[in-house]
């Protein structure tokens, strides 16, 4: 700590100033640059996009309403028939929702033991961490869709493909947010254990996630929400669930927009409804009410 | 000038503080004490609006502090500057940047953004850095200071905003006797040459005693002593702490003298 007297000799206040102005000046030049470099590429890539569209952004921008118009105003000539169509989906809906909980489930646990496995100062092994950690990245790099349809190839349509496929990259994205929250764990508590001759599960089990727990709860609700609408599109590939119906009703193209709008209905209600009871929870978890 | 009318703020059904009534008529340097959780802090932090009252009035030459909202709340604030107890500085930013953030109310977010304050701006920091006597750290990031030097930072913050009152919570309960002593001069200093009023939440007696024209004594979220140092004897000390006969003024001091002072037993020193 050095002190007022022993070093105020050695520079004078106009010197400082000039020194952290030339800072400051070179500074907002570097910030500057930045700003232009980015509109720039902004700007040039947005036009090399829009000259290999074959359609053309503003040529197109003025459809952009058509569809929807269309679904809507088929969908309310029709309004009576909207409540029958919502029961008769209703299934679907709840198959969506289970493969989204399953693969949620399976993906948080397999998401666990990666990120232990794969977090400096944790790991059980810790030469094996990159092995670890690249299992994740490749978990969560192929996209859902790519591991249903290889699956769906191999074992037939049905909610079981999905169900793999979504826990899949669950695990791997799930295994990379836990693994953030796991190095800022506090390890006191884990060297404690340590000094009691814990095995490594006691020491995670016992010393880690009591800490992580409320963030893990929190992250793999986020992901259940994720899945609830990745569940949804893979149906498109022929997964089963919402989905599959919403491709037969929007393909089928005119005549059963009213089938579309009562699924669209139904997922938007299910969204919302997952969001807000996992929000709840999450803000419960996070400020801590559950001491 | 200012006038603190019955103020009173319960959170939940515990009162944190309780009809306070304080009236200063011209700029004094004030010392608030008694026990942690007696208030202090809820009281300051009403006062600079960074939390609202439950009830009761804040007044300051005829304007209702308590009643302003938006803009004029923010403007308020920086008239009012605050220093806190760990220092609440941005840890990565460089110590003039803190010390700009201080003119924060009169520039707008772009500005901000693209750190285009006034040169006139960035020399008036370092000159007040240099005035508390850390003109050297200017570029250094507010993390890589100590302690002492941290809390001159905030200072010299607060006196960017200018401000007509400087309220300090707690602000040596974090530092070293040496750094504490150094603190508490610049404040008093502050006081003296720029008729700033201060309002200090101490909780060391001697300081309040040593730097304060008055002292206002709270327990419970009472104020039960408002007074001039002298006024305040061991037996008022004893009712603002709730302490026993066993209390003596050297249990609390961080000064370093007192170490030699006769009467302070070990024994004293963890009663």
């Amino acid at each position: 700590m050095a002190d007022i007297s022993l070093s105020g000799a050695a520079q004078t206040v106009d010197n400082i100033q000039s020194t952290y102005m030339a800072q400051v000046q070179r500074r907002r030049l570097y910030g500057g640059l930045n700003l232009l470099i980015f509109i720039i590429l902004m700007v040039s890539g947005f036009n090399i996009a829009d000259d290999r569209n074959a359609g053309g952004f503003w040529d197109g921008l003025h459809q952009i309403g058509d569809y929807p118009a269309d679904v809507l105003s088929e969908a309310w000539e029709k309004r009576a028939d909207l409540p029958a169509l919502i029961a008769k989906y209703f299934p679907a809906l709840v198959e969506t929702v289970n493969i989204a909980a399953v693969s949620t489930l399976i993906g948080a646990i397999g998401g666990l033991f990666l990120s232990l496995l794969g977090t400096r100062g944790l790991a059980k092994w810790p030469r094996l961490i990159p092995l670890f950690r690249r299992i994740s990245d490749i978990m969560r790099a192929v996209p859902e869709i790519v591991i249903a349809l290889v699956l769906i190839f191999v074992l037939g349509g049905g909610p079981v493909p999905a169900m793999i496929a979504i826990a899949i990259h669950t695990a791997g994205s799930l295994g990379k947010m836990f693994s953030e929250v796991a190095e800022n764990a506090d390890l006191k508590p884990v060297d404690g254990l340590v000094s009691t001759g814990a095995t490594w599960s006691q020491r995670m089990l016992l010393g880690v996630v009591p800490q992580v727990a409320p963030n893990y709860v929190s992250y793999a609700l986020l992901r259940f929400e994720i899945n609830i609408r990745a569940s949804a599109i893979l149906g498109f590939v022929g997964a089963g669930g919402l989905g599959y119906e919403l491709r037969n009703s929007m393909a089928w193209g005119p005549g059963r927009f009213d089938e579309a709008a009562a699924i669209f209905i139904l997922l938007f209600g299910t969204i919302v409804f997952f969001d807000q009871v996992s929000s709840r929870y999450r803000n419960r978890l996070t400020e801590g009410q559950g001491q | 000038m200012l006038k603190i009318d019955t103020l009173t703020k319960r959170f939940g059904d515990k009162t944190a503080v309780d009809a306070a009534n304080i009236s200063v008529d011209k700029p004094t340097m004030i010392g608030i004490i008694g026990r942690s959780g007696a208030g202090k802090s809820t009281l300051l932090r009403m006062v600079n609006r960074l939390s609202d009252a439950t009830t009761g009035t804040i007044t300051y030459q005829g304007e209702e502090i308590t009643a302003l909202r938006g803009a004029s709340k923010r403007n308020w604030q920086s008239r009012c500057a605050m220093i806190f107890q760990q220092f609440n500085l941005v840890p990565r930013m460089d110590v003039v940047s803190n010390v700009l953030h201080g003119t924060l109310n009169k520039r707008s977010t772009m500005v901000t953004m693209f750190n285009l304050y006034p040169q006139a701006d960035i020399h008036k920091a370092i000159e007040i850095l240099d005035r508390l006597g850390i003109a050297e750290q200017a570029p250094k990031r507010a993390e890589a200071l100590s302690g002492g030097q941290q809390q001159r930072v905030a200072i010299a913050r607060a006196l960017m905003q200018d401000p007509k009152i400087i309220l300090a919570d707690e602000p040596i309960a974090s530092l070293d006797p040496m750094n504490a002593q150094v603190v508490m001069q610049s404040l008093r200093t502050i006081h003296e040459e720029d008729g700033r009023m201060v309002i200090a939440n101490l909780h060391t007696l001697d300081t309040a005693r040593r730097y304060c024209d008055r002292v206002i004594g709270m327990r419970d979220g009472r104020i039960v002593f408002d007074g001039t140092p002298a006024q305040l004897t061991t037996g008022v000390a004893r009712d603002i702490y709730g302490a026993g006969s066993d209390f003596s003024e050297a249990a609390t001091s961080t000064e370093i003298e007192t170490l030699d002072r006769p009467e302070l037993t070990p024994a004293a020193a963890f009663a």
